[in-house]
């Protein structure tokens, strides 16, 4: 299989060229989305069964959630989406200087939504609403099925919050590769997969959102 | 995945802006009593939101194939995971034979 | 046989030597080999958690251990069996090693994933072992709530999560033969053309893929659970214990297709190369896999007949579970309908093949009988359930994976083993085999509850027989061990195609090099074309 004279140095010795190995890195990326649609489906399966039998406790307890908090977090993380979709298109471009200035703005956008989240979490600690031996909850008719609100709550948005770090550590080592010349138009495909695992983690937040702040807001006991 | 399609940046913001304006419907349509209707809206949204992401963001719309059928396979295997536990929770209150 | 053999210059085992050009390899082969040794462990430890339930289970008295560590002994080695040795064996091992070969490329699509996969895998394990041998683990294999998260006094998250970690080591094994298929097929090797090892291993990924996360997530829940007293699972904190196994169960059925659809890809390859035909029904046989894959994931309620879930639900998963069963069918009578008229020769991979075929049918045949809703109800939990997944699990995928291990030792090592010895294993094993579980229908129909240590006296003579088969099959898999290995040493050596089959992997030396072939190979003909692409036969 002719590919040049010299290879491209990011080829791999065991593909034929860069085209059949940045399709496989593709569809690579694509199987382990897969995978996690499941890997989160699990909780989505857990919360819907709970939310159809506990509907008042879980209304109450969504309540205490902080719905301008949550939404600010979701305008900053669909906006890093559109930062690391522009970062991917400077790749593509082979325009080195704006794809780190996008993945800088996708980090810095990432951090102030880990930000955020863990003023959130403070405040439930403060409130005495993190699940297990400490846990407080009023009213007391609420009290059990409350827990369970916010201990898929804790368990959706914590499991969340990892991949969000898992991904700054991967854009991290993305804008190193910018920096240092491995990312050029030809050979974008890091960026790209990396791209699709961050659009991934902005849609898992997509429904986070409204499942867990949005619950009976428009009842009369709007904290 | 299409490595040879540049999507144009005024697509981009178009979708951000679709994206922000779901969200701004999202949040109002949960402040608005509407019954039985609230939880299918807000997850239609959602749906939405995710499918342009999918499409646009992610360049499915530009990709091959085979990346559709992985999408949707995926999306597929949830919805029997779904589907079929919630059978059994929807199911159990039904009369019991003899 | 020309005595003048001698093994290529150049190939995968003196491609660097140390124990760092092991535990650094990207090699597929050399990683095949590391999971070897690995697996091979484990079975082990999970053999001599079976040893001691099978002594116990020799008298009616609870006499040996106490029940509470008893419970321990059958969780442990279900544990280490599922999760440590079924799961992963064939894909890990001969999948790994062949599918690269057998497709015409160099290697798996990710190697560096794939080494990372026996590090996940070995974290896992023995993460997993620890948590076992100091402290134990009482909940079963299955971990049913509200036992595992809030009774039992064991190991319980330890071993939860090694097994969470040990997961990840499936899933990227699924992701990389996924990819390694799609993408690094050589030219002319078309979808219809690959070897059915190959369909069977990719319906294989699919389900690991897919249903491996569920089972993650689950067991994320069950830790949380117990450390943190969350509620999910417990009914005290206001949770649903089937909940827990409506999650557990969508990941462990299709995990038992995990565990036999390669070792039916295994079955194919011998079937022909040993009748020295094509496959019967070659398409059908690739979409009766796929057909397992789809429909493994519809029917996981029939584990919970009993449990509580709905009588509507279980008619569907009963309905469904009687559906599955026709794609496993196919296969047996396609291998059945391959072997008419061929030209049939019963080396040690042959005889193996065929108590794979014999002991599938039987362990598949009573998955029939425990469909049916009310049949299940009578012999839930007793030795009949165990008797019919040992048949699939020990007389379907080990036997399979013995007979692809003795098919391609020759390939893999460029040596044979002793045949006579062989073949007399096979037969210990079989009748060890037979002498074990076929007692266990019997009990199980007669009422014999499983996880109990002690008995009725009126058992005990059918448990005694069960347990004289139990040791006789101990001895049966001590002796490859025996023989294989000292065949690296002392074995004699062969040629390319020592079986005179048909198949890329023939094609290349034995052991083949680093890079697999010399030349990436060009495919104009289709599967199994015998009699004519033979090559390098050695009379």
């Amino acid at each position: 299989m002719p590919n040049g004279v010299t290879h491209h140095p990011a080829l791999a010795h065991h593909f034929d060229n860069l085209e059949q190995q940045n399709e496989a890195a593709t569809l690579g990326m694509w199987v382990f989305l897969v995978t996690e649609v499941l890997f989160f489906g699990g909780l989505f399966a857990a919360y819907t069964i709970y939310r159809n039998w506990y509907p008042a406790a879980f209304a109450d307890a969504s309540h205490h959630l902080d719905v301008m908090y949550g939404a600010i977090n979701t305008v900053v993380l669909i906006g890093s989406s559109l930062t690391i979709a522009l970062a991917v298109r400077a790749a593509q471009t082979g325009d080195r200087r704006t794809l780190m200035l996008f993945l800088v703005l996708t980090m810095a956008l990432g951090a102030v939504f880990l930000g955020i989240k863990s003023v959130e979490y403070y405040q439930k600690w403060e409130e005495h609403h993190i699940p297990g031996p400490s846990f407080q909850y009023e009213p007391a008719e609420y009290f059990r099925h409350a827990q369970v609100f916010l201990s898929l709550y804790f368990v959706m948005t914590g499991l969340h919050a990892v991949h969000m770090i898992i991904g700054l550590g991967i854009m991290t080592w993305m804008l190193v590769w910018a920096w240092n010349g491995t990312i050029t138009k030809e050979y974008a495909s890091p960026i790209e997969i990396s791209g699709l695992y961050w659009h991934f983690v902005d849609i898992v937040w997509i429904f986070l959102f409204p499942l867990l702040y949005l619950i009976g807001r428009h009842g009369p006991t709007v904290h | 995945m299409s490595a040879h399609h540049i999507v144009p940046v005024r697509t981009y913001v178009i979708i951000f802006g679709l994206l922000m304006l779901g969200t701004y419907l999202t949040v109002q349509a949960a402040f608005l009593d509407l019954g039985a209707f609230n939880t299918p809206i807000a997850l239609a949204i959602a749906i939405a939101k995710a499918t342009v992401v999918v499409l646009y963001f992610m360049h499915v719309k530009y990709s091959p194939k085979l990346t559709w059928i992985v999408v949707i396979g995926s999306v597929f295997w949830l919805a029997v995971l779904l589907i079929m536990t919630f059978g059994d929770y929807a199911t159990r209150a039904w009369r019991t034979f003899g | 046989m020309p005595s003048n053999l001698l093994l290529p210059p150049r190939h995968y085992l003196n491609d660097g030597y140390g124990v760092w050009s092991w535990l650094l390899t990207r090699d597929h082969k050399r990683i095949a080999l590391l999971y070897l040794a690995a697996v091979t462990f484990f079975f082990f430890i999970g053999g001599a958690f079976a040893v001691m339930i099978r002594l116990e289970l020799a008298t009616p008295a609870g006499d040996m251990v106490s029940d509470d560590t008893y419970n321990k002994l059958f969780t442990m080695h279900g544990v280490m069996m599922v999760f440590f040795f079924l799961i992963p064996v064939i894909p890990s091992v001969l999948g790994n090693f062949l599918i690269p070969i057998m497709i015409g490329a160099k290697d798996l699509a990710f190697p560096k994933l794939n080494l990372a996969s026996w590090y996940i895998y070995m974290i896992g394990a023995t993460f997993t072992t620890y948590a076992i041998v100091t402290g134990g683990l009482d909940t079963g294999w299955t971990f049913y709530t509200p036992f595992s998260t809030a009774s039992s006094t064991t190991n319980v998250i330890p071993a939860a999560l090694g097994i969470f970690v040990t997961g990840f080591s499936s899933i990227l094994t699924g992701l990389n033969f996924i990819v390694t298929i799609h993408k690094m097929r050589a030219p002319g090797m078309t979808w219809f053309r690959l070897p059915l090892f190959v369909w069977s291993h990719y319906a294989t990924s699919l389900i690991m893929v897919l249903g491996t996360p569920v089972l993650a997530i689950t067991l994320l829940l069950v830790a949380a659970e117990r450390l943190f007293k969350f509620g999910i699972f417990d009914p005290e904190l206001g949770g649903d214990p089937i909940l827990f196994q409506h999650l557990f169960w969508f990941y462990s059925h299709p995990a038992v297709y995990i565990m036999i659809l390669p070792g039916m890809g295994v079955v194919s390859e011998l079937v022909a190369a040993f009748c020295r035909k094509p496959v019967f029904g070659y398409s059908v046989v690739a979409f009766s896999s796929l057909g397992i894959a789809i429909l493994g994931f519809l029917v996981w309620g029939h584990h919970m007949f009993v449990a509580g879930q709905s009588v509507y639900a279980a008619l569907i998963f009963s309905l469904l579970s009687f559906l599955v069963a026709i794609p496993s069918a196919i296969k047996v009578f396609n291998w059945t309908a391959t072997m008419y008229k061929g030209a049939v020769s019963w080396e040690t991979p042959m005889l193996y093949a065929i108590g794979f075929i014999g002991l599938f049918t039987i362990g598949g045949l009573t998955g029939l009988f425990l469909a049916a809703v009310g049949l299940n109800v009578h012999v839930t939990d007793t030795y009949f359930i165990i008797a019919h997944f040992h048949y699939i699990m020990v007389g379907g995928t080990i036997m399979a994976y013995l007979g692809g291990l003795h098919y391609w030792w020759p390939k893999i090592s460029g040596r044979t083993y002793n045949e006579l010895l062989a073949k007399v294993s096979a037969a210990i094993i079989f009748f060890g085999f037979n002498l074990t579980f076929f007692p266990q229908f019997i009990l199980g129909y007669l009422g014999m509850p499983r996880r109990y240590h002690a008995y009725p006296p009126e058992f005990q003579v059918l448990n005694v027989l069960s347990s004289a088969g139990a040791s006789l099959l101990g001895v049966g898999y001590l002796l490859p061990m025996a023989y294989l290995a000292w065949s690296l040493r002392y074995g004699k050596l062969v040629g390319s195609n020592p079986w005179g089959a048909v198949g890329l992997e023939w094609t290349t030396t034995s052991p083949p090099p680093t890079e697999n072939f010399a030349e990436t190979p060009v495919v104009t003909w289709e599967a199994y074309d015998y009699p004519t692409r033979v090559e390098g036969h050695v009379a």
